[in-house]
């Protein structure tokens, strides 16, 4: 049986037929074709497939795609102004080599927005370090993607997202 | 131009864009239309005889296209998975090799082992599908301790190939040599340790997927594999019999791979296989539980060390015995890693003139156990690097102290171990005085007092290690077993509008080549960087090449890079000398320009290259049109990297937590392409070896088999909490033998970190007298040491 689902994605409506079990992140992946979110594990631990529901952060991976219904969501591939203007997040990423194989880096991105909203522009390294328990890299060792996020901080503020 | 992009550069990455926007493609991300998804159902148990497989039931659950079981396979005449490696054992004789089978036919050997492939219309429904197939199991007592693998009575793994669960006993160095050296000593420290299972954990998952083209035959497999080419050899030769040009293997974008893609597995070769069947693209993504049960383990061995002084201190012999665990089946470089990748390294930064080393790899009914990030190396360097510290801190002598006094001269390089490695190049003191400086070691005592003021245990650890990398001299890698050669190739390809293809045989996989390659390329052709493009990855489209693993991919890679670049430049001299009218002996290159010296003639290279494809005015009767050079690098050592390590940490008594307070590398990784990169590279290779020390630890239940450590709820993966900001430095010593003058950096981090940080440990502990912590030092293992040591003090 199969159940109609309505949403926002970046800002466009989309729509599809899925599963009562199909989870948001295959209906991005596998029905809408956006493959920036990623999936890294089964347990809701890595934190490769975080996008932002409704101005909340999620684990895409635990969430069905039915409960977005009528929601706004922003995913890694939303976040550019455009090919030249990439989010300050996204700069500061590439600015400090906070990515490797790149795998991780979708969620750590969007979690990174996240916290950086959630703490009012204004972080320190423990704090950082302490709000990235939600996501994996086993490339970077974290060290550059610590500095990223302090230098995206009031890059963010500035810019005003 | 150059000084921003070239060698020594800071280049912001290539490939940063996509990874960023979400635009990356990893093999899980391809579109191919009418796809059907493969799912594998495994054995649940660690050993069982497979009385009868009944697929009836799950044939006719909806969605299901094809389902495929041993049986199948053996009357197709699939062939096993190889082992690629033949190490001769003690007598001469070749290492044993049970058969390992692409899935299990009347026996599975581990849990995870590959019982059936259900192909449907959508991963759900084949998933639905494998429960629905009901297998028959005779469960057999198993036995995942290694320690036990070659105990009278224990449960044989494959009892006709390997009787007793024995792959191989081999030695390396002359015993007696080392027993006399011993009966000398003023000083002997022993140890016995345990070099913990870890599980490779690279981001994305392990993922295949296949396609059979009818009308040509022609089959093209999608891996997340770290050597695409190799990957092909084998499965052509050996397992699948495509021939190799009717088999095309792409790796594209890889999330990761620690090693743990380098090898031939099961479910790859069955996507593969079974796409003609299917007649349907058929994709496959492992999922994370799949990931723990199945991808190669590493690490894994049980060692007993002693280390010879004299009264002076200095070592006069080390003798290691060491059994590494293989797992259930022989995964395809396995028997190199714990023989020529960690016995030949056991010489680490010292002059040690007499070694010897015994090592007896066995069977356990586990998940296979191959190359992870270091592979040997970071077990070699653990024996050295706790065993020279266990003996200062028994003579009462200072760490580093110990460790200069018996390091290699600088003026002894080229050195030659007794254990058959030849160091290129070397200059250690320099490096340890560095990092004793950035990690201010004289200041230590004091911040010590100051913890314990704070009610918390404050030690300190270092660890210098060498490493061979850079696999490797072709001939070398063939005397000992090794079953490929160990070339790189490339290929740089101009096309006639000036800009230029790269086409690799390395691979990347995060390590940034498609960025350092081509800060190569543009740094030596001194064309701008943006012109460059970086491909690798396809075998259709670069040539064969051995890919990336081995902390390889500059050291050969790029060195088979400056070759071709080298053969542009002498073909661009030729064509300018004929559009200067000049003698070839008089033309230079400099700075993308082909000068006459002492003129004001010059020909940039774009126009050299224009007209090599458009040769309306060139040499046709000596010079073939077309600007695209290929060359193959063999290189004629290994290299080797140094540096030291200093670990600091403090642990709180009272619950056992030990915390990374500050961690300094400093290291030698010969000239450096970009120093960004490198830095990355180290920091990442740190936390791996900090969660082995600390963290991460594989375990299968004794009684059941059972993997206990089997998802991110019970294995402990290094967060961004679990470790500071670290502190580098490094010093140059170029590799004399390649043409960039490097050597590899891609594992030195998790290479030397679990020593520094487990002396660290130890040092911090040593007060209570605590003399061994084993790892990982989680806080229950650390509280319970610190309990058992205060108990054995007030008996």
């Amino acid at each position: 049986m199969t159940i109609s689902v309505a949403m926002t994605v970046n800002g466009k409506a989309v729509s599809g037929k899925v599963e009562a079990r199909t989870l948001l992140v295959q209906f991005l992946r596998e029905h809408l074709g956006m493959t920036g979110t990623h999936v890294g594990c089964d347990t809701s631990q890595c934190g490769a497939c975080v996008v932002d529901v409704d101005g909340k952060s999620v684990k895409s991976c635990t969430m069905l795609a039915v409960q977005a219904e009528g929601a706004k969501v922003i995913t890694i591939e939303g976040l550019a102004e455009s090919a030249d203007k990439l989010h300050p997040m996204q700069e500061a990423f590439r600015e400090n080599h906070a990515l490797q194989c790149g795998f991780c880096t979708p969620g750590m991105v969007m979690s990174a927005i996240d916290m950086v909203k959630r703490h009012n522009y204004q972080l320190d390294e423990a704090t950082v370090r302490r709000e990235l328990e939600g996501n994996l890299c086993r490339c970077t060792g974290y060290h550059n993607i610590v500095k990223a996020i302090l230098a995206a901080a009031p890059a963010m503020k500035s810019a005003g997202v | 131009m150059t000084a921003e992009t070239g060698i020594g550069a800071r280049v912001k990455r290539k490939e940063d864009q996509r990874f960023l926007t979400g635009t990356g493609r990893y093999v899980d991300d391809l579109p191919l239309a009418r796809a059907t998804y493969a799912y594998f159902l495994r054995s649940p148990h660690a050993h069982a005889k497979i009385k009868s497989i009944d697929v009836s039931a799950a044939k006719s659950m909806p969605g299901v296209v094809e389902i495929f079981t041993g049986k199948d396979i053996a009357d197709a005449k699939v062939g096993g998975l190889i082992c690629g490696w033949v190490v001769k054992d003690k007598h001469g004789e070749p290492h044993k090799s049970p058969p390992h089978p692409v899935m299990a036919l009347d026996t599975v050997r581990y849990v995870g082992d590959t019982v059936a492939m259900v192909v449907a219309n959508s991963h759900d429904e084949a998933k639905d599908a494998a429960e629905a197939i009901h297998v028959d199991y005779d469960v057999k007592p198993a036995n995942v301790d290694l320690a036990r693998a070659f105990d009278k009575g224990v449960p044989e793994v494959h009892a006709a190939e390997a009787p007793g669960n024995l792959i191989y006993d081999w030695e390396i160095g002359v015993k007696a040599d080392v027993e006399a050296a011993f009966a000398k000593a003023a000083h002997v420290t022993k140890m016995d340790i345990v070099n913990n299972r870890l599980i490779p954990n690279a981001m994305e998952p392990r993922a295949a997927a296949a396609e059979y083209d009818k009308g040509t035959g022609n089959y093209t497999l999608w891996s997340t594999s770290q050597n695409p080419h190799v990957l092909r050899l084998i499965l052509s030769a050996f397992v699948l019999g495509i021939p190799e040009h009717k088999l095309r293997v792409i790796a594209p974008d890889v999330g990761g791979g620690f090693g743990s893609k380098i090898f031939c597995y099961n479910e790859e070769t069955m996507v593969c296989w079974a796409s003609s069947r299917v007649g349907r693209p058929i994709k496959w993504t492992a999922e994370r539980a799949e990931s723990f049960m199945t991808d190669a383990h590493g690490r894994d061995h049980v060692t007993h060390a002693e280390l010879a002084l004299d009264k002076d201190h200095k070592f006069l012999a080390l003798k290691v015995e060491t059994i590494a665990n293989m797992g259930a089946y022989l995964s395809t470089f396995s028997t190199a890693v714990p023989t020529y990748l960690y016995a030949t390294l056991l010489a680490g930064q010292y002059t040690t003139p007499l070694i010897y080393a015994n090592v007896k790899a066995a069977l356990t009914h586990t998940a296979p156990v191959d190359a992870y990030r270091g592979a040997g190396r970071p077990e070699a360097t653990f024996v050295i690097e706790t065993i020279v510290s266990k003996a200062a801190a028994e003579l009462k002598v200072d760490t580093a102290e110990l460790r200069r006094k018996n390091f290699i001269p600088t003026e002894a390089f080229p050195y030659q171990t007794p254990v058959a490695l030849q160091y290129d190049s070397g200059n250690y003191p320099p490096i340890i005085d560095e990092a004793i400086k950035i990690a201010d070691y004289k200041g230590f005592e004091g911040r010590r007092a100051e913890a314990k003021s704070r009610g918390k245990l404050r030690g300190i650890g270092f660890s210098s290690y060498i490493e061979a990398c850079g696999l490797g001299p072709s001939r070398v890698i063939g005397q000992l077993g090794g079953g490929v050669g160990q070339w790189e190739s490339a290929q740089i390809k101009f096309n006639p509008t000036g800009n230029v293809q790269v086409l690799t045989g390395a691979h990347s996989h995060g390590q940034s080549h498609e960025t350092t390659f081509a800060q190569l390329v543009s740094d030596k052709l001194g064309i701008p960087i943006e012109t460059v493009e970086v491909v690798h990855g396809d075998t259709a489209t670069t040539p064969f090449g051995m890919g990336s693993y081995g902390s390889r991919s500059l050291a050969v890679g790029g060195s088979a890079i400056m070759k071709a670049a080298d053969k542009i430049i002498a073909k661009g001299k030729k064509i300018a000398a004929h559009l200067m009218e000049a003698s070839v002996a008089d033309v230079v290159f400099e700075n993308g320009n082909f000068k006459v010296a002492g003129t004001d003639k010059n020909v940039p290279l774009g126009a050299a290259v224009f007209a090599a494809y458009v040769p309306h005015n060139y040499p046709l009767e000596e010079l073939e049109p077309g600007m695209d050079e290929n060359a193959f690098y063999d290189p004629s050592n290994f290299v080797y990297p140094a540096g030291t390590q200093i670990c600091e940490v403090e642990i709180d008594p009272d619950t056992g937590v030990v915390e990374v307070v500050n961690h300094t590398a400093v290291d030698d990784f010969g000239n450096i392409i970009n120093p960004m990169v490198v830095e990355g590279q180290v920091h990442g290779g740190i936390v791996q070896g900090v969660g082995q020390a600390l963290l991460e630890n594989a375990v299968y239940d004794k009684e059941t088999g059972q993997l206990l450590s089997g998802s991110y709820m019970d294995y402990t993966m290094p967060r961004a909490d679990d470790v500071p900001s670290f502190k580098l430095g490094n010093k140059i010593t170029p590799c004399p033998h390649n043409p960039l003058g490097v050597k590899g950096c891609g594992e030195a981090g998790a290479i030397a970190a679990p020593a520094a940080v487990m002396n660290a440990v130890h040092d911090a502990l040593a007060p209570l007298g605590v003399t061994h912590v084993p790892m990982p030092a989680t806080p229950l293992s650390v509280w319970q040491t610190i309990q058992g040591a205060q108990r054995k003090a007030a008996e």
